[in-house]
């Protein structure tokens, strides 16, 4: 009985993270689709419901209806596995994301090395796909992302320590406290335009969306698939991204905590102030998507290895001499 | 104490299934896929003991890194083709009794492991090891490796520079005729050293490679 009553508030409290999350992908793909279309002049998805926000349940409605086609020479059981892996992936590694004090779904001490597990085995979704589809343009389009993903991931662990000297600690909570005084954005400035640039090419969004280039590889991973299982890839996705923006806002924008706390500020509960950080930095990717070209792929290695990593374990040295010499190392150490 | 039993069991269960599936599946890509599972399963044991910071490593490392470039090379090889060939050719008769020494060599190994818990049988009991309970587990593990052990853990690091910097030596040859470009000179290119208007003289026309 007392399990039971555990495992019953445990599942409401998932429930109450999870479906306003699934609910504002929705929201968000709207808001990316009409963010693309202002900036380049059009009015973008504006017909379905006020101001086209059902739009997104539309499309999901359609593509429930549709029907899913499994190719006939496909690895069956993987290519079903790899729709499920990046959505479940995309959802469970919000568990840790602090939204205010009291609001986090585990508070794990090691929470920044868990969201950077999950995201490392995102990967496996788009390589399962692309490698079952057994077809020529998912693989190489899966290829290419594993690659890309591999090669970001090396420099947003290495932005990561660069915070968590400042922090001295591995717990996503203690970080947005560390940030009471001073936001991590104005001394880590170079790091936080370097973890943007990165969380782009980690969730293969324009100017880094290789993988699904469509005038080279039709749809990348994502050609063979149909019906709900290219929905689940496409709710993942844009998952994947919120988390992205949920970390940097941890990491560099003060998380939950007001800008200023004072008495107009901190009015506001703490969870809407996290929201609102979330919805700037996605505001910037949706805005980035629609202004800038796409890499040519020998140039997004060369951004990855030859000047971000390079630059980020510069400026990890930089921080440890620097907060070793004025002492400022924190006082937990 | 009975969730921790039930999954500890379930994990372990699954770690020991995986691991037999790694060598009994014939498709290369299966193996891969359940040695990962069984990376996975192995790191949640990690967690349920306490150690949360060797467990994400062990994610990070071997499931985020190590087990991609496996794939990596094994989704290159045409697994459909060599799947029954394998087994039929020569060749493979002859690695049989290598592969056999080297399992015998382990088996030995395993034998003298298990053999020192009789020699030493609170080497496994926590409390034997001093474990300050305010400290987490990661504080711990740093306290320890860059005081007491900081020159065995560089020399681990100096270990992993050479083998990156011998894979690099062996892998990398110097083609002949490929064009290299560089970022500077395309961006710092002018308009008047690049377009140049010529007069073309009728029927003779212009050689434009110099």
């Amino acid at each position: 009985m007392e399990y039971l009553y555990i495992i019953l508030s445990e599942i409401y409290k998932i429930l109450f993270l999870l479906i306003p999350i699934l609910v504002s992908v929705a929201l968000i793909v709207w808001f990316d689709r009409r963010v693309w279309g202002l900036v380049q002049k059009r009015r973008g998805p504006n017909v379905v419901g006020p101001f086209g926000l059902f739009q997104t349940l539309a499309d999901a409605l359609k593509y429930i209806f549709k029907e899913i086609i499994i190719p006939a020479s496909a690895n069956k059981v993987i290519f079903i596995l790899a729709p499920i892996v990046t959505m479940t992936l995309a959802l469970i590694a919000w568990a840790v994301i602090p939204f205010s004090e009291t609001f986090i779904l585990s508070n794990i001490n090691v929470g920044i090395l868990y969201i950077f597990a999950i995201s490392s085995l995102g990967v496996y979704g788009i390589i399962m796909g692309g490698w079952a589809s057994n077809s020529k343009y998912p693989f190489l389009g899966s290829i290419r992302s594993a690659a890309q993903m591999i090669s970001y991931e090396v420099s947003i662990g290495i932005i990561i320590v660069n915070v968590l000297l400042c922090v001295g600690s591995l717990n996503l909570k203690d970080i947005v406290l560390a940030q009471q005084k001073i936001w991590f954005i104005i001394p880590l400035f170079p790091m936080f335009v370097i973890f943007f640039i990165s969380a782009l090419a980690e969730t293969n969004r324009p100017p880094f969306d290789l993988p699904e280039a469509e005038a080279e590889l039709v749809a990348g991973y994502q050609t063979e698939y149909s019906g709900m299982m290219y929905a689940m890839f496409w709710l993942g996705e844009y998952a994947n991204i919120l988390l992205m923006c949920a970390l940097g806002s941890v990491l560099f924008l003060g998380g939950w905590l007001s800008p200023i706390n004072l008495f107009p500020f901190n009015l506001l509960p703490p969870a809407i102030w996290m929201i609102l950080k979330i919805l700037l930095l996605f505001l910037l990717f949706a805005l980035i998507k629609a202004i800038v070209p796409r890499y040519r792929y020998d140039q997004l290695m060369r951004l990855g290895w030859k000047v971000f990593l390079p630059f980020s374990l510069f400026w990890v040295i930089l921080t440890a001499s620097f907060l070793y010499y004025f002492d400022m190392l924190p006082n937990n150490i | 104490m009975v969730a921790h039993a039930i999954f500890f069991y379930f994990f372990s269960i699954i770690a020991v299934f995986a691991a037999v599936m790694v060598i009994v599946s014939k498709n290369t890509v299966h193996s891969v896929f359940y040695l990962i599972l069984d990376f996975i399963s192995i790191s949640c044991l990690f967690i349920m003991i306490g150690a949360e910071f060797l467990g994400m490593i062990m994610l990070i490392v071997y499931v985020g890194a190590v087990a991609v470039l496996f794939l990596f090379v094994v989704m290159m090889l045409n697994v459909s083709q060599q799947k029954h060939e394998i087994f039929k050719e020569k060749i493979f008769s002859s690695h049989i009794p290598f592969g056999l020494l080297i399992g015998v060599i382990i088996f030995l190994e395993l034998i003298i492991v298990i053999g020192g818990w009789k020699y030493k049988p609170n080497i496994i009991e926590t409390e034997s090891i001093n474990i300050d309970k305010d400290f987490t587990n990661t504080h711990a593990i740093g306290s320890v490796i860059y005081t007491d052990y900081i020159h065995l853990f560089q020399l681990a690091g100096v270990i992993l520079l050479v083998a990156m910097i011998g894979a690099i030596v062996l892998t990398y040859r110097k083609r002949e005729g490929v064009k290299r470009q560089s970022y500077f000179k395309q961006i710092s290119r002018e308009r008047n050293e690049g377009v140049e208007l010529i007069e073309v003289e009728s029927n003779k026309g212009v050689n434009l490679d110099d």
